[in-house]
């Protein structure tokens, strides 16, 4: 599979990356190698095996309907780059 | 009439609805915050809820509990094993950059649900699916000029979502649809049904169709967030994509949101932008599997939905059908009148209840958990009127006054002196008096004109000042006046 | 050898027994550790240092210590790869987006080893979001192997991810260190640097805390100088977390004890696969070499053939990648990063993330993107998990007839920075490791002999999920067998 720029540039739009125009050429061919690697997995026979899901635990653990966690907005937005109070701040999103 | 009378012909709604029921759950679907309404802004926040590095979600069993429960109650398959998966996209009331969600393998599959329609009509809608999801935050665009201002509170909290067949023809059965569906929840007591507070919420697809033709192109109106709106946002849509139609144009397939200001549907422009969600399932979450006698004692302590209730209080109970659907619609009323009727007549209660309690509770605009008289209460006052001792307008008097300040019915009659005189000799004294000061129309009943019998249980009851038991003063009325 | 040097030469068992003995207080091993910090700095080890905490940790240590509760941990000076959350403590992958992040919580294994008294000298590096062989994608800067030879034109590059861990472990800078291991993070790098790095079971320790790169593939596990101490400190690492839906609910184990065993009667599986066309003679020579060290323990060796050997490595690039690119999603500068504004909401999500990624994690979310998108799907994330449980069957018929198997860690010993410049040849330096972290099994390095260039070759052992036991057993025979005692030219305090 051989990506071409636009491509490369919709998946940087989907992924939220900022790809510079002139960086669009050498990531395509970059992208492409590893993938042309990757798809050699075509050539494994997988008919009727499933997919591997949770390599470990068997079944997902259930934790108690219990309420011991939050009452912290404190901790919450310390790390925020634009806190306004106790809410997080974004650029204005127009709906 | 469902049907919408086209210029040049009959058109037919083919709806669907997804509908988003909040879990009655304490905490959240993956975290121990609190899944309560409400909340300072981002109080209600785990870690795990805003996303913080390193952060891993476990699974709520009060939400698989719930998931389960609807899923009995809407005639479904539950699935032993099932799968949580990310829905990728961006957005800053999702923390994470993904919600989980359930894609390729729900917890509930399949089902159906029966409508009631105008003229007892009955109408089976298909249920395609039920999945448990996480809830977004609050973007709030409205407090900041240059700012939307995020607040996670909701982030997490459980969500069912449940999927319908596009089964719905008309803004009638859909309203009667999310009624039914509401209903069956709250009966589970896995879903509060408050819609103004969002613990359910509708989108709902529509297209339209000449009759017999092919399925049309659809549109998906975001979260209608009351039966009303539903109704009204589908009788807009529907005529917006007809007019479309008509004038020979095509429909666009395309999210729309509902303005309950102007009664009107519009592109939701924002999110035109084409997603690819690129689910696959959660690696923090290995799958789901559940027990089959744990599904088998959840479905044994299932409680009594409202279609059966409804047929156990005709059947049983005597109840007419009309009263019977009345008093199921509810679970809370429902509840109120089991409560109220336990060991009395059946009919009697649902008089009182369909009656006094219900009017006023509209008048007061409060739900019955908050009814000032108790069902107990209410019953006991019932009990008064079939013993005798006091009669069914007294009954009404003490009724409004143990509305007006909730004090039980024996205190409300004590205090207000109501009592109503069955003490024979006490009737007969009165019975006496009154025919000797009426000789003449004695005289005249006994000559042939019996209806004046109305004329002296008046003048009886007048008397006792209204405490006399009608009917003892009847039946003695009738001795003396024949005898 | 100073007193000082001497302090930084022993190994956990050694020290524990110092401590015990009175010979030393932890506050004295801290000391020495932090005077040796300068040595440290050169090989860029630490992303952050904390001095002043590892004052606290050793004197309530040596409070412990004198207390009479102090467990094998207690006083020991580590270093914790900084991809663990550590409360109040600047937290960075090793990426600028995560700015001056400070986690309000610690993750579950840093707070167990802190728990069980261990002194923190400071954050290691690694490569940038764990996503690398050869710690040159950390934006703090490339980490020096201390086996860099004298005069060399560019330094050796330690491994990655946990490169920073393994270099501060071979160099006497930390007594032992964290990593984490998705595709051979620990192996390695441990490799590459002549100590000893296990990765125990997917599930045997906690990921709750521990930023994440591939959450199906992700564990942590010791680096230290030696198997016992490897032992010792995952018994301190390990255990069942509640707050973990993936961790395992296996029963404790005293790994140390377990070491007691033996391998006398045990079955070494070589698999055939691993004999790659291009393997270098020494890579082979060692192997024969290991073969050999675990026939004259009494140990039984087996062929066995593992046939996806081959399809281990693109498989895992599509699972690894696929999860990173929606495990890094939440980095998008609104609740916690260094935030690069845009005209608009859209735009300053891919500019915070544009600039704030470095090449590499932009490369690797870009095809994780990209695979499991529209149309894609199937195509690849779905036939690479495929082809996993055909990897975890083979794994499991091999395991049926011998009780671990054995093989080279690395296809080579550690290369100079800028030497692999092309991505996929750099992936090729988690061929021998991938197989097991696919499987989710458990795998030990321990440094078994020199290449022709003077520089450590690690030997890996493979085990059968949660039996760690046997893996520890079959490390120490090797480590035993091969008596690595060589230590890198850039020893810390080795200085007069
Ligand atoms: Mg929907
Ligand atoms: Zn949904």
């Amino acid at each position: 599979m051989s990506l071409d720029r636009d491509t490369v540039a919709d998946i940087a739009r989907l992924a939220r990356i900022n790809v510079s125009d002139g960086e669009l050429d050498s990531l395509a061919g970059e992208l492409s190698q590893i993938l042309n690697w990757v798809e050699q997995l075509n050539s494994v026979d997988t008919k009727g095996v499933e997919p591997l899901v949770g390599v470990g635990t068997a079944m997902a653990p259930l934790r108690q309907d219990v309420v011991n966690d939050g009452g912290q907005a404190d901790a919450v937005v310390s790390n925020a780059p634009d806190a306004v109070g106790p809410y997080f701040g974004v650029p204005k999103v127009i709906e | 009439m469902s049907n919408i009378e086209g210029r040049d012909g009959e058109w037919e709604m083919v709806i669907g609805l997804e509908t988003h029921a909040q879990v009655a759950s304490k905490a959240k679907l993956f975290s121990s915050a609190s899944a309560e309404f409400g909340g300072a802004p981002n109080d209600h926040v785990a870690f795990l809820d805003a996303g913080m590095p390193g952060m891993l979600p476990v699974i709520n069993q009060r939400c698989v509990e719930a998931a389960v429960l609807s899923g009995f109650g809407m005639n479904s398959i539950i699935n032993l094993k099932s799968i949580f998966d990310r829905k990728n996209y961006f957005y800053p009331d999702l923390p994470l950059g993904y919600q989980i969600s359930q894609f390729s393998d729900p917890i509930v599959s399949g089902g159906w649900l029966d409508i009631e329609l105008e003229g007892g009509v009955t109408k089976r809608i298909g249920v395609t699916r039920l999945h448990l999801e996480q809830d977004a935050g609050k973007s709030i665009h409205d407090q900041d000029p240059y700012r939307t201002l995020v607040d996670l509170n909701r982030a997490g909290v459980g969500l069912m979502e449940i999927v319908s067949e596009p089964d719905i023809g008309s803004a009638e059965e859909a309203a009667a649809y999310v009624t039914k569906l509401r209903a069956i929840l709250r009966y589970l007591g896995v879903c509060d049904g408050n819609m103004e507070e969002g613990s359910l919420r509708c989108d709902v697809n529509l297209s339209m169709r000449r009759l017999g033709d092919e399925l049309g192109t659809r549109c998906e109106i975001k979260n209608v967030n009351s039966i009303r709106f539903i109704r009204e946002a589908i009788e807009f849509e529907a005529r917006r994509q007809v007019e479309v139609l008509e004038d020979g144009g095509a429909i666009v397939q395309e999210t729309r949101l509902f303005d309950p200001d102007r009664g009107e549907t519009r592109s939701m422009r924002s999110k035109e932008e084409s997603h690819d969600y690129r689910y696959f399932p959660d690696p923090d979450l290995p799958p789901l599997v559940l027990e089959q006698s744990y599904v088998d004692e959840l479905r044994a302590g299932m409680p009594e939905l409202p279609d059966a209730k409804k047929t156990r209080f005709v059947a049983e109970l005597g109840l007419t059908p009309y009263d019977a659907d009345v008093l199921t619609a509810d679970r809370d009323n429902a509840l109120y009148f089991e409560a109220a009727a336990d060991g009395r007549d059946a009919k009697a209660v649902a008089n009182w209840v369909t009656g006094e309690v219900f009017g006023r509770l509209n008048k007061d605009d409060v739900s019955i958990n908050a009814a000032p008289v108790p069902a107990g209460e209410l019953g006991a006052l019932v009990d008064m009127i079939k013993s005798g001792q006091i009669s069914g307008r007294q009954a009404k008097e003490a009724f409004e006054a143990m509305w007006a300040d909730g004090k039980p019915a024996q205190t409300v009659v004590d205090e207000l002196g109501l009592s109503q005189i069955s003490d024979y000799s006490a009737i007969e004294a009165l019975v006496d008096q009154v025919m000797q000061a009426n000789m003449d129309k004695v005289e005249e009943y006994r000559g042939g004109k019996p209806k004046l019998i109305g004329f002296f249980v008046g003048q009886v009851m007048k008397a006792s000042k209204g405490q006399a038991n009608p009917a003892s003063v009847n039946a003695m009325l009738k001795a003396k006046l024949d005898g | 050898m100073s007193a000082l040097s001497d302090l930084l030469r022993l190994d956990i068992a050694s020290a524990r027994k110092g401590l015990a003995d009175k010979q030393f207080t932890a506050r004295e091993l801290t000391e020495a550790y932090l005077a040796a910090a300068d040595d440290a700095r050169a090989l860029n080890g630490f992303i952050t240092e904390t001095p002043e905490q590892a004052l606290v940790d050793a004197d309530a240590a040596d409070a412990r210590l004198q207390a009479g509760n102090a467990v094998a941990m207690t006083g020991m000076p580590i270093a914790q790869k900084d991809l663990f959350c550590t409360k109040g403590i600047r937290t960075t992958a090793a990426s600028k987006i995560l700015g001056d992040f400070k986690p309000e919580y610690e993750s579950t294994v840093s707070g167990k080893l802190k728990a069980d008294g261990a002194v923190l000298l400071g954050k290691a590096n690694l490569d940038e979001f764990a996503m690398g062989s050869a710690n040159i994608t950390s934006a703090f800067g490339p980490v020096t192997n201390p086996w860099t030879p004298e005069g060399a034109a560019t330094p050796l590059t330690p491994g990655g991810s946990s490169g920073g861990s393994a270099a501060l472990v071979a160099a006497g800078a930390a007594i032992a260190a964290t990593g984490t291991d998705t595709g051979g993070s620990i192996r390695q790098p441990a490799a590459l640097c002549g100590v000893v790095g296990m990765k125990p079971t997917y599930g045997r320790c906690s990921r709750w805390g521990v930023v994440a790169f591939a959450s199906s593939l992700d564990q942590s596990g010791p680096i230290t100088r030696s198997v016992r101490d490897a032992a010792i400190m995952l018994g301190s690492m390990a255990g069942h977390d509640p707050k973990d839906s993936t961790s395992a609910t296996a029963a404790p184990v005293d790994f140390e004890a377990a070491l007691a065993g033996g391998v006398k009667g045990m079955r070494v599986g070589v698999p055939r696969e691993y004999r790659t066309d291009g393997m270098p003679a020494e890579i082979d020579a060692l192997w024969q070499e290991g073969i050999e060290m675990a026939k004259a323990a009494g140990a039984e060796i087996v062929d066995v053939s593992l046939p996806m050997t081959k399809m281990a490595l693109p498989a895992y690039y599509i699972v690894a990648l696929a999860e990173a690119s929606s495990n890094l999603a939440r980095y998008d500068g609104v609740r916690y990063c260094a935030r690069e504004d845009g005209g608009d909401l859209t735009e300053m999500y891919s500019n915070t993330r544009g600039t704030g990624f470095g090449e590499e994690v932009r490369r690797r979310i870009l095809i994780g993107t990209y695979v499991l998108s529209a149309g894609y799907y199937d195509a690849y994330y779905k036939q690479a998990q495929k082809v996993r449980t055909l990897i975890a069957n083979d794994f499991n018929t091999a395991f049926n007839n011998v009780d671990v198997l054995l093989t080279p860690t690395t296809p080579s010993a550690a290369f100079a920075a800028g030497d692999v410049d092309d991505p996929v040849a750099m992936y090729m330096n988690d061929i021998f490791t991938v197989p097991a972290s696919m499987a989710g099994l458990p795998g030990i390095s321990v440094p078994a002999g020199l290449s022709a260039d003077g520089l450590p070759l690690g030997l890996q052992i493979i085990g059968k999920p949660f039996d760690e036991a046997s893996v520890l057993q079959m490390g120490q025979a090797i480590e035993d067998a091969a008596g690595f005692d060589k230590t890198p030219r850039l020893l810390a305090g080795a200085k007069p």
